[in-house]
């Protein structure tokens, strides 16, 4: 007799090997997006012009840097969660499926990180 | 367990080509570009904490004719995503789902995604900047 709950034993099976949790996140951050993209586009819409000196004086507003370090990570995230399940569609083999979703990985951690830093380097002035 | 081969979902020959599906692939489409969008994002973010020099060469990139057929695709793709996107939670919510909501809510997000890029670019292109 096994001592394993009957869900213990059926969690991760079927073919997506997983419960909502990526299909939930997604539609969490597409509302959390829908706010921060609208600042985002609206306030560089609302700005006299597009110059350096401008733009980095509207970047370093505390309250800009914190909602532009929120809309690069949630943005990341959301178009993370989209293009994995792009992958998972139409790479087919398992060995460049696992290679692709680990680069696709890697490369949203690295944009993220890259955005996130220049936001703070905008806001910290240096 | 044996491999067996189980029934699949039929594929996309099978379906005559409406606008559910168009906008479901649209929203797909739209979504890859704004990850590509994403990337030049960070990019304009990195040159603006870079210096002057390095913001004035991408500007002058996205100043650029091939530039602004980016921008202004990147534009039509979040606004079509955003209007698709809340037309689909509206789904999750399990609203809308009538045949004709369906196709007034998309026709809806399509135009509007189209006539807002229209109204924007037209907007921008008479400001002169």
């Amino acid at each position: 007799m096994s001592l394993r709950s009957p869900m213990g034993r059926v969690l991760g099976l079927g073919s997506a090997k997983e419960g909502t949790a990526h299909w939930w996140g997604q539609r969490v951050s597409a509302v959390a997006l829908i706010p921060l993209t609208l600042w985002f586009a609206i306030s560089l819409f609302m700005l006299p012009a597009l110059d350096y000196g401008t733009v980095r004086a509207w970047l370093s507003v505390p309250l800009s840097s914190l909602f532009a370090v929120l809309l690069v990570a949630v943005l990341t995230y959301h178009s993370y969660l989209g293009t994995t399940v792009v992958i998972e569609d139409y790479v087919h083999s398992a060995g460049s499926k696992l290679l692709s979703l680990m680069l696709l990985r890697f490369l949203y951690v690295v944009v993220a990180g890259a955005g996130i830093l220049a936001i703070l380097r905008v806001a910290f002035g240096s | 367990m044996p491999a067996r081969d189980r029934p699949t979902s039929p594929h996309l020959q099978i379906y005559r080509w409406q606008i559910g599906n168009s906008l479901s692939i649209l929203h797909r489409l739209t979504g890859i570009a704004l990850a590509f969008g994403l990337l030049a994002l960070c990019f304009w973010l990195m040159a603006l904490a870079g210096g002057e020099g390095p913001y004035a060469l991408v500007a002058r990139a996205f100043a650029s004719p091939l530039g602004r057929i980016g921008l202004s695709g990147w534009t039509f793709a979040f606004l079509f995503h955003l209007l698709n996107g809340v037309r689909h939670l509206f789904w999750d919510a399990g609203m809308g789902f009538e045949r004709t909501q369906r196709h007034t809510s998309g026709w809806f997000a399509a135009l509007g995604a189209l006539g807002l890029t229209l109204c924007i670019w037209v907007f921008i292109w008479r400001s002169g900047s």
